[in-house]
């Protein structure tokens, strides 16, 4: 279907409207829609602008530290630049490896480096692994009291009792 | 592991509009993502570490309470239709099936759990999807069914984590929880209304975004839209499914006034939109899809407004399924030309709104056992 307002592109958003108790219908394409302050997308600061981000992170605005060019991942060969392309990183380990920009990157996207959610255990977990694990615990049972939600808490408890003795024996 | 027609309700738990405010919140859906050490992205996985992958993961969901009589559906053995089907019950990403006329990569698969709502996408963009989908408005729930399930999987996989970043992914807009919260709602009150762009303008405001039914690039179609969070890291998973239930909580409170405002200012005119939609679903010999979701649009408001109390959510979203263009090819056993799908549709539309039954394309009418809403 064609937009009824610039009858050139397809139509993308579907309005019916009532007004003075008549109902009409409004086909629109997304750009007459916008101008007419129904959008398709989010507004601006609902979108990531993640290629936006990483072209400034590559100096094509006055940002003060261009990424060496041959920057390079050491596990999966990925370069800065091909990430800056495709948005997307090679592996883990590429996190260690463009871990400035990264952290840079993250905090715009996020407003936050720091994860504050669960914290992983792996199966094999070193002791300074079990005792970030006990952290985050505690304070997921913080947060749990603090919200009332006693049954989760409860659940918390348990589980840093269980890892307090494994981390005794 | 049972095949893919053994198990045809496959992911359809939501349907039965049991959660809070299912008239006008559809499902929840929470998802994880993870990726295991030792392996590239999946872009840039290279076969061995995909088929590794997959590996670990079959290896494991049978002996897992949260994945208990699971299915392993791999996309190379399905054909188009059924890739496509999956797509159409969101258990899988366009990513994940590939393109009707290209096999999908290597190791990709969706493992769907035979008793709980959960699936995990295998080798997306991430090696590791874990996805739950409820009914209604129940963040809490699908949270804690999918944080379990994490619990068990990681306990056997070795997940890529940094001490700083959280959860490492391939895009970084999933660092840290790699959790995104969606809720897809109903809301044709705030859309005739006008006041919908306020409504969505706000939610970027507030660290939310939005979306059409079937996610990222999708349309808006039928007044769905899907309201997501947006950050993943420096929150924690409870404060990111707290803030979005608040919103959205929100949200449904304005969709309940526009309505009022509608049946007060506008009742006719509304009433007389409701009912015309309902008798074209009802008699009606072509129907694509887009059509058929603008009127169920005006059917669910109808019967949400409790204009049509004859006819019961369940139904509706159960419409909204098995009306999709592979589901209607499965239904037929053949493809079918556009026009025949269309009348395909408008047929199945028919027969269930006569019959009010519980018909499926998969199997014969039966009575209708699952619990209406709000019961």
């Amino acid at each position: 279907m064609d937009c009824e307002n610039c009858g050139e592109a397809d139509a993308v958003i579907h309005l019916t409207q009532v007004v003075n108790n008549k109902m009409s219908s409004l086909h629109l394409c997304e750009q007459c829609a916008a101008a007419k302050g129904l959008e398709t997308e989010g507004p601006p600061a609902a979108s990531f602008p993640l290629q936006e981000f990483l072209a400034e992170m590559g100096g094509e605005s006055p940002a003060p530290a261009p990424a060496p060019v041959d920057e390079k991942c050491g596990f999966c060969g990925l370069t800065f630049q091909g990430f800056r392309k495709a948005g997307r990183l090679g592996c883990p380990h590429c996190y260690i490896s463009f871990e400035g920009h990264l952290r840079a990157l993250l905090g715009r996207i996020h407003n936050s480096t720091q994860h504050v959610g669960k914290v992983y255990l792996p199966p094999d977990p070193t002791a300074s692994q079990l005792e970030r694990r006990l952290e985050g615990l505690r304070g997921q049972l913080r947060r749990a009291v603090d919200a009332e939600d006693f049954e989760r808490a409860a659940g918390l408890r348990d589980e840093i009792r269980i890892l307090e003795a494994e981390g005794v024996t | 592991m049972s095949t893919f027609d053994a198990v045809p309700d496959l992911g359809l738990n939501w349907l039965d509009a049991s959660g809070d405010h299912a008239e006008i919140v559809l499902s929840t859906r929470v998802r994880l993502a993870r990726n295991l050490q030792g392996h590239a992205f999946g872009p840039r996985a290279r076969v061995n570490d995909r088929e590794a992958v997959l590996s670990r993961v079959r290896q494991h969901s049978d002996r897992l309470d949260s994945l208990e009589g699971a299915t392993v559906l791999h996309m190379p053995d399905l054909d188009a239709r059924r890739r496509t089907i999956l797509l159409e019950r969101r258990l899988a990403s366009r990513e994940l099936i590939g393109s009707a006329d290209a096999d999908p990569a290597n190791g990709t698969a969706v493992v769907v759990s035979g008793r709980h709502p959960l699936n995990v996408m295998v080798n997306e963009e991430d090696h590791l999807r874990l996805q739950s989908v409820v009914s209604g408005l129940r963040l809490r729930e699908a949270w804690s069914q999918v944080d379990r399930l994490d619990e068990e999987l990681g306990r056997e996989l070795p997940y890529a984590f940094h001490h700083e970043f959280g959860f490492l992914t391939s895009c970084p807009t999933n660092t840290g929880t790699g959790l995104r919260a969606s809720v897809l709602v109903h809301l044709p009150g705030l859309v005739l209304t006008k006041e919908i762009s306020k409504v969505l303008h706000a939610l970027g405001q507030v660290g939310l975004t939005f979306r059409g039914l079937y996610g990222e690039g999708s349309e808006v179609v039928g007044n769905f839209f899907q309201i997501s969070n947006q950050t993943t890291l420096g929150k924690s998973e409870e404060d990111l499914l707290d803030h979005l239930d608040q919103v959205v909580r929100k949200v449904i409170q304005h969709e309940r006034e526009a309505r009022q405002v509608l049946l007060r200012d506008a009742g006719s005119v509304t009433e007389d939109k409701i009912w015309r939609a309902y008798g074209l679903l009802r008699y009606a010999r072509s129907l694509s899809f887009e059509e058929l979701m603008n009127l169920l649009s005006g059917v669910r408001l109808g019967v949400s407004l409790k204009l049509l109390p004859e006819l019961r959510v369940y139904t509706l979203n159960k419409l909204m399924i098995f009306t999709q263009p592979a589901h209607l090819e499965e239904a037929a056993g053949r493809d079918l030309t556009p026009s025949e799908s269309d009348a395909h549709r408008a047929a199945f539309v028919r027969r269930i709104l006569g019959s009010e039954g519980d018909v499926s394309p998969d199997g014969p009418e039966s009575s209708d056992e699952r619990p209406a809403p709000g019961a």
